[in-house]
C-alpha cells in the first residue's frame, strides 16, 4: 500500500526521530512511504485561535498536497482530526469542500492504520521496562481512536504497562492555551507529570508529539527521571 | 448580584483562586467523585449514546418550536388559575416581582435554589424594597450565611468549601456548637432547625424552574433536601422564575430529562424530590399556594435563538461539563467571575453578559472535549468556544494586536510550500544559538511563556524533509 505521511510540522521540525521511525516501521510493514513535498502545517494553531480565514491558507495548500494519495498516515491523532474537519472548514466553498471531503475520507492517525487498516496488533517491537500511557485528548474523544494504541502496546515485548491515574485530564497542551492560560497549563502538566510518577513507570507513551512536548519538556524542567516516548518510537524499537 | 461577580481581570482571578488549596482540594475531590458517579449511573441504563441522542432531539424540538411551546404553556399556565409574566431584561422581572411582594404587603421571603434569580439579582431586588429573603437550599444558604460569599458551581454551589471551612461559619454565624463534628449531617440538621421556622412564617415563596410542562402548564422541581417542597407548598404567594428556553412539551419528555438530569448532575438514578405543581391551590386541596406567579426570562436568550450558539440553549443545568473540565478542576468556579462557570459558563456568560467583561473566557479550555462528551444533551461546547474565538477574532477584532501578527506570518507561511521550507530554516538557526543540551530552557518572544514552565526542543538540524530526501536514495538504490 502506497501511504503519504502526513509528517504534521512539529515532527518535521522537532521531532525528526518519531518522524524516521513512522517511515520505518511502516515499511517494515509492507507499506510504500511518500513524502508530499508541499505540505505544510495543517493550520489548527490559527483554526483553534480563532483565526479561521488565515487557516485556510495552509489548509488548501495541504488538501492540493494530499489530494491525489492513496491513503494518507499521520503520526498524530490532533493532525490527523484537524484533516477530518476540514469539510466543515470548507463547507461553503464550492471547490475545496469535495477536495475537502476526498482528503478526509482517506486519513488515518498512525496506530489506527496499523490495527484497522493493515489488520497488525503484533509489529515485533521489543521494549524492555516499565510503561503508562496518556491517551491524548483530540485523538481520543474527537478523532475516536481509543483502543489501537493499547493494542499495538501490549503486544511489545518486554514492556510491561501499568494504567495511568485519571489518563482522561487533559495535559493542558492545547496548543496556543499552553502560553496563552499558562499558569493553568501548569497546574494542568504538574497534575499528568505526578500522576506518571505515582505508576512507577520508566517510560511514557503518547501519540501525539503537541502533548508529548508539553509534558517532557515539565519533566525536563522538573528534572524527573522519566523518559517520554512517542508510540512510533516505541513501536519501531527493535 | 449580577452574572459578574467582580471588576478585576480574568487574569487576577486565577492567580488568586489557584493559590486558595482548600478550594482546589475540595474542587479536585468532588470532581473525581461526581464523575464516577455520573458514569456509573449512566452505565446503568443501558445505551446511554441513545439517550444522549434522545435527550438532545428533545431539546432541539422544543428551541425550534419555542415560539409555539410557549404559548401553550402560558395558556395552561392562565387555565390552571396562575399569572404569567413575559420579562424581556432582568430590570422587567425584577420590577414585576417587587410589585407581586409590595402588593402582597410581604417581608419575609423563602427561596429554593435557583441560577436565573442569580441571573437577574432578584435578591438584591428584594432586600432593597426592605425584605428578608432566606435561600433554603443548604448549599445557597451556606453562602448566604457565610457574608454573601458566591457560588462555584451551578449545581452545587459551596462546592469550594469543606466541611470545616462550613463549621467554622456556622459557629460563626448560627451558634453550632464548636464542641460538634464538622460532619455533613449534624450540620445539616443544625440549618433544618433554623429553617422550619423561616418555612412557617415565610409570606412568599420563590422557586426556579428545572422545566416546565407545556401541555398541562406545570412547573418542576429536582431537589434531594425537600426544600423546594416546603417553598412552594406553605406560604401563600408562590413566584416561580424559569429561562425562557425551560420547557418540554409533555410529561413523557419530562421524565426522559429528569433521568438525564440526576444521573448526569450526581450519579442519582432519581433526586430525593421531584415536584410537579400546576397552577394555585384549588378547591379541596390543602395545600400549596393561593395565588400563583410564573415569570419567563428572557434576558438574552432569544438573540442566542436561530445563531451559531443556539444549541447552549439545550443545556439542561446538570454541570457534567463542569465536572470534567480539567481547568475548573485547577481555577475553581469563582475565576470565572460569573455565576456560570466552567465550560458553560465559558460559553453562555460572554453571551449573556458582553464579551467586554468576559472575552478571555473562551480562551479558558484546551480544546480537549470534555466537556462535549459529557453533555448529556450534547450540545458541542468545545466547538462553540471556538466559534466564539473565530467571533472575538474576525468580527468583534477583539484580538490582540502581536498575536493577529504572528497569525498572519503563519497564514503567509502555510500560504506556499517554498516560503513554508525557509521559514522552518530560518526558525531553526534563529533558535539553535539558544539551545543547550538539545533543549531550550529560558526562550524569546512566543517562546518566552512557553519556557517560563517547561523546557522546549532544540529544532533538528535536520528536518525530517531533509532526511527523507537522503533516504528515498537509498532505498532506490537497494
Amino acid at each position: 500500500m502506497k501511504v503519504s505521511l502526513f509528517a504534521t510540522c512539529i515532527v518535521d521540525m522537532f521531532q525528526t526521530d518519531v518522524g524516521k521511525a513512522t517511515v520505518e516501521l511502516l515499511e517494515r510493514l509492507g507499506c510504500e512511504v511518500v513524502f508530499p513535498k508541499g505540505q505544510v502545517c495543517c493550520g489548527q494553531p490559527a483554526y483553534n485561535s480563532g483565526y479561521v480565514k488565515n487557516a485556510k491558507e495552509p489548509m488548501k495548500k495541504m488538501i492540493e498536497a494530499f489530494e491525489d494519495a492513496e491513503v494518507i498516515v499521520a503520526p498524530s491523532g490532533s493532525c490527523a482530526f484537524m484533516f477530518k474537519e476540514y469539510p466543515k472548514v470548507f463547507k461553503d466553498d464550492p471547490i475545496y469542500f469535495e477536495k475537502a471531503k476526498k482528503v478526509a475520507a482517506k486519513t488515518y492517525e498512525l496506530t489506527d492504520f496499523i490495527v484497522n487498516v493493515l489488520k497488525v496488533e503484533d509489529v515485533g517491537a521489543k521494549l524492555e521496562g516499565k510503561a503508562t500511557y496518556h491517551p491524548s485528548c483530540h485523538m481520543t474523544r474527537l478523532l475516536g481512536v481509543s483502543e489501537s494504541p493499547r493494542k499495538l502496546l501490549s503486544h511489545v515485548d518486554g514492556l510491561e504497562m501499568v494504567e495511568l491515574p485519571n489518563s482522561f485530564n487533559c495535559c493542558g497542551f492545547g496548543g496556543t492555551f499552553s502560553v496563552k492560560m499558562g499558569n493553568i497549563s501548569e497546574q494542568m502538566v504538574d497534575e499528568k507529570v505526578d500522576c506518571t510518577l505515582q505508576t512507577g513507570a520508566d517510560y511514557l507513551i503518547g501519540a501525539d508529539g503537541g502533548c508529548l512536548m508539553n509534558i517532557g519538556g515539565r519533566m525536563q524542567r522538573r528534572e524527573e527521571n522519566v523518559k517520554v516516548m512517542h508510540i512510533a518510537e516505541v513501536l519501531n524499537h527493535h | 448580584m449580577s452574572i459578574k461577580y467582580n471588576d478585576q481581570k480574568f487574569k487576577d482571578n486565577v492567580e488568586e483562586n489557584l493559590k486558595n488549596t482548600f478550594m482546589r482540594g475540595a474542587v479536585v475531590s468532588a470532581q473525581n467523585r461526581l464523575r464516577t458517579g455520573r458514569l456509573n449511573a449512566a452505565e446503568e441504563l443501558g445505551d446511554w449514546e441513545e439517550w444522549r441522542n434522545h435527550g438532545e432531539e428533545i431539546r432541539q424540538h422544543v428551541l425550534n418550536n419555542l415560539d409555539y411551546y410557549l404559548n401553550e404553556l402560558a395558556d395552561n399556565v392562565e387555565k390552571a388559575g396562575g399569572h404569567v409574566f413575559f420579562a424581556k431584561t432582568p430590570k422587567d422581572a425584577t420590577d414585576y416581582i417587587q410589585q407581586v411582594v409590595k402588593e402582597k404587603n410581604a417581608k419575609k421571603i423563602v427561596k429554593s435554589k435557583s441560577m436565573v434569580t442569580e441571573e437577574i439579582s432578584l435578591n438584591e431586588a428584594l432586600e432593597d424594597i426592605g425584605c428578608n429573603v432566606v435561600e433554603t437550599d443548604l448549599g445557597e444558604y451556606i453562602l448566604q450565611t457565610d457574608n454573601h460569599d458566591k457560588p462555584s458551581h451551578i449545581v452545587a454551589p459551596a462546592l469550594h468549601k469543606n466541611a470545616h471551612q462550613v463549621k467554622d461559619v456556622f459557629v460563626d454565624k448560627l451558634g453550632y456548637d464548636p464542641e460538634k463534628p464538622a460532619e455533613a449531617a449534624d450540620l445539616a440538621r443544625h440549618v433544618r432547625s433554623i429553617l422550619r421556622n423561616d418555612f412557617l412564617t415565610a409570606d412568599v415563596g420563590i422557586t426556579g424552574c428545572n422545566f416546565a410542562v407545556a401541555e398541562s402548564g406545570s412547573i418542576s422541581l429536582v431537589t434531594n433536601e425537600g426544600n423546594a417542597g416546603m417553598v412552594t407548598t406553605i406560604p401563600k404567594t408562590q413566584i416561580t422564575v424559569m429561562g425562557m428556553e425551560r420547557i418540554v412539551p409533555t410529561f413523557e419528555e419530562l421524565e426522559v430529562l429528569v433521568n438525564m438530569l440526576t444521573r448526569s448532575a450526581v450519579g442519582q438514578k432519581l433526586p430525593s424530590y421531584v415536584n410537579v405543581i400546576t397552577g394555585p391551590r384549588k378547591s379541596g386541596e390543602t395545600d400549596g399556594p393561593e395565588d400563583f406567579h410564573l415569570v419567563i426570562v428572557d434576558n438574552g436568550r432569544s438573540d442566542i435563538l436561530g445563531t451559531d450558539f443556539q444549541s447552549i440553549l439545550q443545556c439542561i443545568r446538570c454541570a457534567a461539563c463542569v465536572n470534567v473540565c480539567p481547568v475548573y478542576r485547577h481555577i475553581g468556579g469563582h475565576s470565572y467571575n460569573s455565576i456560570y462557570s466552567g465550560p458553560i459558563g465559558a460559553v453562555l456568560t460572554p453571551l449573556l453578559d458582553g464579551y467586554d467583561q468576559h472575552k478571555e473566557l473562551p480562551y479558558a479550555s484546551s480544546l480537549c472535549g470534555a466537556c462535549s462528551e459529557a453533555c448529556p444533551v450534547k450540545i458541542p461546547l468545545h466547538e462553540l468556544l471556538l466559534k466564539h474565538r473565530e467571533r472575538i477574532v474576525e468580527i468583534e477584532g477583539k484580538a490582540p494586536i502581536s498575536e493577529a501578527m504572528l497569525m498572519k506570518a503563519f497564514s503567509l507561511g502555510g500560504s506556499s510550500s517554498s516560503i513554508y521550507a525557509t521559514g522552518a530554516k530560518i526558525a531553526s538557526r534563529v533558535i539553535s544559538p539558544i539551545a543547550k543540551n538539545g533543549k531550550i530552557s529560558k526562550g524569546p518572544g512566543p517562546l518566552k511563556a512557553w519556557t517560563e514552565i517547561r523546557d522546549f526542543p532544540a529544532p533538528k538540524k535536520e528536518r525530517l524533509r531533509d532526511w527523507f530526501k537522503e533516504h528515498e536514495k537509498g532505498s532506490d538504490k537497494k
